[in-house]
């Protein structure tokens, strides 16, 4: 075992409290065991998945099926999650993580798994009586059972708990009658099992295990999709479908606690799965902009081209940072508590969640942006289905939309933060009331000898910024700060920016501390990220300031601003191309 | 049965080589390292006979610290213990040299089949399993493509490949040495479970120091230069009659492209 790191901070408590180095988990902490699970997942991916992928496209769910059970058989990956007590494995969370980061190259399938391991079958996992555990989880863990999760509805998507859908205790007390329509339903194409959302008597939201072969239960037609076209999206119909009592899960109008913290859960995972997808687009145009020749070079010469490889290989490394540093603290939190108490697991995940909303978003948009590039580097090949770029293209979209759309989880990044500082659980307060009394000071003399000490201090003025615009905000706006979404939008993009940098820096400080033969290059790597990061989040401070104060007040706040988001000018054209240069040599994303 | 798989790791088959600063080798300092793809084969080949006929089986392997990755792997894959015979130094270069440490350790193990990669992806040489088998005075079979074990009768029947698309099919009595094909099988994955287990499985290091092995007479072998083949361009234009052409184009595949 690697050494493990201890979780010294609480959720949210990163905006206010630096980290050392070595309290953050990082790739290079990964065990032999979770380096071993890496390479059979890519194994798995490259022998099974890849070259099937056209047929998994064109939307053979047979095939699917038939690889979901292979997975599950010669490789256990779907009882990863499930705990030994239910003849799963209940590894850690940085091997399921890594799992899914490795299976996301071919996203139709990656969703496949993903939503049959998580929102499928964790429901269960932590919210089921005994008995439901015994009964599903076995199966579920051998693919004996696949699962799908029904929340939405035509007319609750985000607003998830507005759902439609009725519950009723039938006459003789043995079952639940349930009637509604759930759209968007991941997997129903082959799933044998749901978890279904409804109302009990049409107020008490609560979830229900339904089986596809209950009296009642119908699945509509394929949706017609833009990407992951060959993963299975259909209606679920729900026709007076007769649930046996036993199978209502959780506690009866609890089941908003089942859909917010299973989503949450999935959060993380689907970070992760982005880095991997862009790992992965980033490889394919390594190789092609080094065959591809114009006016007689290849066009990984051009320093345009260079500049886009070395900012998609950047960003993804920060997104792996943020992702795994988030994988780190949650399980250090579930090594501290009874994991066969279910109820305090999942109070470890949701410590969490803001940080999980922020990997979310994070690293959603960052996929975006990478295989945005891509389809650029390819040029007009990038627009044609000869090449793998197109898919990724289609396949990224989908993410800043399920497990909560970004917008909503911008909404709760800061709405979470401003929540548990007001229970007293992160002295937020207290943290920008001491940036107001420092306002004025001037700060110490940078030591010439430290390695990046420059952006030590951008990170830490980078949280005084933040927490003193969103403090601003919330002193003028109160409790209706919520209803003033673009404020909102903007301080959680400043959280995910501080978030951002710092992993990326502890993570590089990290690695200089147990030496690399590769350091100059990540310390490239962190500083062009940085010296970009601090203007993001003077733009959006600004946009705040503009709309929170006025005048003298206003002029004030601005110039703590101004100073709070100095730095020096690097010359990173050059940095980039030495960044793209490495990669060019590798051949590979191998940051 | 009782079976033990030699297992050799060899640099990763995708990595791009760089030559050593002597010009004698490549540089191993930025490599990753994985099984040699016939070993593999040979342990899949080792690990369905367990299955079939009941047993145990035991990886060896010849190489510094940094092959017990490889051997980890091999543990999660379903080998339940392994031997490390320690070389950090890479002191141990030829087959001869490797096939006599191998047979030292094995003097103390007992077997009734001993299976190794017919050859290793990196020197190719193609000889250390049949030396072994040799010091150890046993019977052989080479680019085994197939094995049927008859434990009770203590007999092995093993499918060879020729040349030109002939096999044949050879009887040893057991214990034997075969020297196993790539590409004969599917390599089983190392299943999640397998993995989670292997840290708990045993890899005993022998230091090469403690064995009892004289190396210094087995014929040392010198690497004088290492070198990436030259790529060329060269044609020749043929002059003549179509008659006279093709005279001559046959005349120079047969003697100097040696192709027909
Ligand atoms: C391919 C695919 C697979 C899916 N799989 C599943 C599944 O397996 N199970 C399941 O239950 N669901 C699934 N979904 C549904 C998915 O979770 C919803 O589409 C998503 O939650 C958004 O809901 P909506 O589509 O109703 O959009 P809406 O909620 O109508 O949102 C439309 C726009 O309005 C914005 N918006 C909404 N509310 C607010 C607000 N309060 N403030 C600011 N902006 C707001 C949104 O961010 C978005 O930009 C899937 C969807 C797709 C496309």
């Amino acid at each position: 075992m690697a050494a493990e790191v201890q979780a010294k901070l609480k959720g949210g408590e990163f905006l206010i409290t630096a980290s050392d180095p070595q309290d953050v988990f990082t790739p290079e902490d990964f065990t032999e065991e979770h380096q071993m699970i890496a390479q059979m997942a890519q194994q798995f991916m490259e022998r099974e998945i890849l070259p099937q992928c056209e047929r998994i496209e064109d939307q053979d769910l047979d095939l699917t099926v038939e690889l979901l059970r292979k997975a599950a058989a010669e490789l256990d990956l779907l009882a990863i999650d499930v705990p030994q007590k239910y003849e799963g494995l209940g590894l850690d969370k940085p091997s399921s993580t890594i799992v899914a980061e490795k299976l996301s190259r071919v996203g139709s399938f990656a969703i496949s798994y993903g939503a049959h391991c998580g929102i499928g079958t964790l429901p269960i996992v932590y919210f089921g009586t005994e008995e439901q555990k015994q009964q599903y989880l076995p199966k579920l863990a051998k693919g004996e059972l696949l699962a799908a999760y029904a929340l939405t509805e035509a007319t609750s998507g985000s607003d998830a708990l507005a759902a439609k859908s009725t519950a009723v205790l039938s006459e003789d007390k043995k079952s639940w009658v349930l009637n509604g329509e759930k759209l968007w339903i991941t997997n129903a194409g082959f799933a044998d099992l749901f978890i279904v959302f409804a109302k009990v008597d049409g107020k008490d939201f609560s979830a229900f295990i339904v089986e596809r072969k209950f009296a009642g239960v119908q699945v509509g037609t394929e949706e017609k999709k833009m990407g992951i076209k060959g993963s299975s999206t259909c209606i679920l119909l729900l026709e007076n479908a007769r649930v046996p009592v036993e199978n209502l899960l959780g506690e009866k109008g609890k089941g908003h606690k089942i859909a917010l913290n299973i989503l949450n859960i999935g959060r993380y995972k689907l970070g992760a799965g982005c880095v991997g997808a862009a790992k992965a687009a980033i490889g394919d145009c390594l190789s092609y902009a080094g065959e591809r020749q114009q006016f007689g070079r290849p066009i990984a010469e051009f320093g345009a081209i260079q500049e886009k490889l070395a900012e998609m290989a950047i960003r993804t490394w920060i997104a792996e940072s943020m992702a795994y540093r988030t994988v780190g603290l949650i399980d250090a939190r579930l090594r501290e508590v009874d994991v066969d108490d279910p109820g305090q697991a999942l109070k470890a995940i949701e410590e969490y969640a803001v940080e999980c909303s922020i990997v979310k978003v994070w690293c959603t948009e960052m996929l975006d942006f990478v295989v945005d590039e891509a389809v650029q580097i390819f040029g007009g090949n990038g627009y044609s289905q000869e090449y793998p770029v197109e898919r990724y293209y289609r396949d990224s979209r989908i993410n800043r939309i399920f497990e909560g759309t970004n917008e909503i989880n911008r909404l709760l990044i800061t709405g979470m933060l401003l929540r548990r500082a007001k229970k007293g659980e992160l002295a937020l307060m207290q943290a920008t009331e001491q940036i107001f009394s420092e306002l004025t000071s001037f700060p110490e003399e940078l030591d010439p000898e430290e390695k990046l000490a420059e952006e030590k201090r951008i990170v830490e003025n980078a949280k005084k910024a933040t927490l003193m615009v969103a403090g601003l905000a919330s002193q003028k706006y109160g409790e209706a700060l919520t209803d003033e979404q673009e404020v909102v939008m903007a301080a959680a993009d400043m959280i995910m920016e501080v978030h951002g940098m710092e992993s990326g820096l502890l993570r590089v400080l990290k690695i200089a501390q147990k030496g690399s033969k590769d350091l100059e290059l990540y310390e490239k790597l962190i500083r062009c990220y940085i010296h970009d990061a601090i203007d993001k989040i003077s733009l959006s401070g600004k946009k705040i300031l503009g709309s929170v104060c006025e005048g003298d007040e206003q002029r004030t706040y601005q110039a703590a601003l101004r100073k709070f988001c100095k730095h020096s000018l690097l010359n990173s054209i050059s940095m980039r191309r030495n960044i793209a240069g490495a990669l060019l040599k590798a051949q590979e994303y191998n940051l | 049965m009782k079976l033990l798989t030699c297992l050799k790791q060899i640099p990763d088959r995708d990595t791009r080589y760089e030559i050593n600063a002597a010009g004698t080798g490549i540089k191993t300092s930025d490599l990753t390292f994985e099984i040699s793809e016939c070993d593999e084969y040979s342990l899949e080949e080792s690990l369905k006979l367990r299955e079939e006929h009941g047993g145990e089986v035991a990886i060896l392997t010849l190489g510094p610290q940094r092959a017990e990755k490889s051997i980890r792997k091999g543990l999660a894959m379903g080998a339940d213990r392994a031997i490390l015979v320690r070389d950090d130094e890479g002191k141990v270069t030829t087959p001869h040299a490797v096939a006599k440490v191998l047979a030292e350790v094995l003097k103390e193990e007992e077997y009734d089949l001993i299976l190794t990669g017919t050859q290793s992806d990196d020197w190719s040489y193609a000889q250390t399993g049949v030396l072994l088998a040799e010091l150890l005075g046993l019977p052989h079979a080479t680019i085994v493509m197939e094995i049927r074990a008859d434990p009770a009768q203590k007999k092995v029947k093993a499918l060879r490949e020729m040349e030109s698309g002939w096999f044949q099919w050879v009887e040893l009595p057991m214990p034997a040495v075969l020297t196993i094909q790539a590409g004969i099988s599917q390599i089983r994955y190392a299943s999640l479970k397998g993995i989670m287990q292997a840290k708990k499985k045993e890899i005993r290091n022998v230091e090469l120091s403690d064995l009892n092995v004289d190396l210094s007479s087995v014929p040392e072998v010198e690497v004088l230069k290492v070198y990436f083949p030259v790529v060329e361009k060269k044609a020749e234009i043929l002059q003549g009659s179509t008659a006279e052409v093709v005279e001559q184009l046959v005349e120079k595949l047969k003697k100097e492209a040696k192709v027909i």
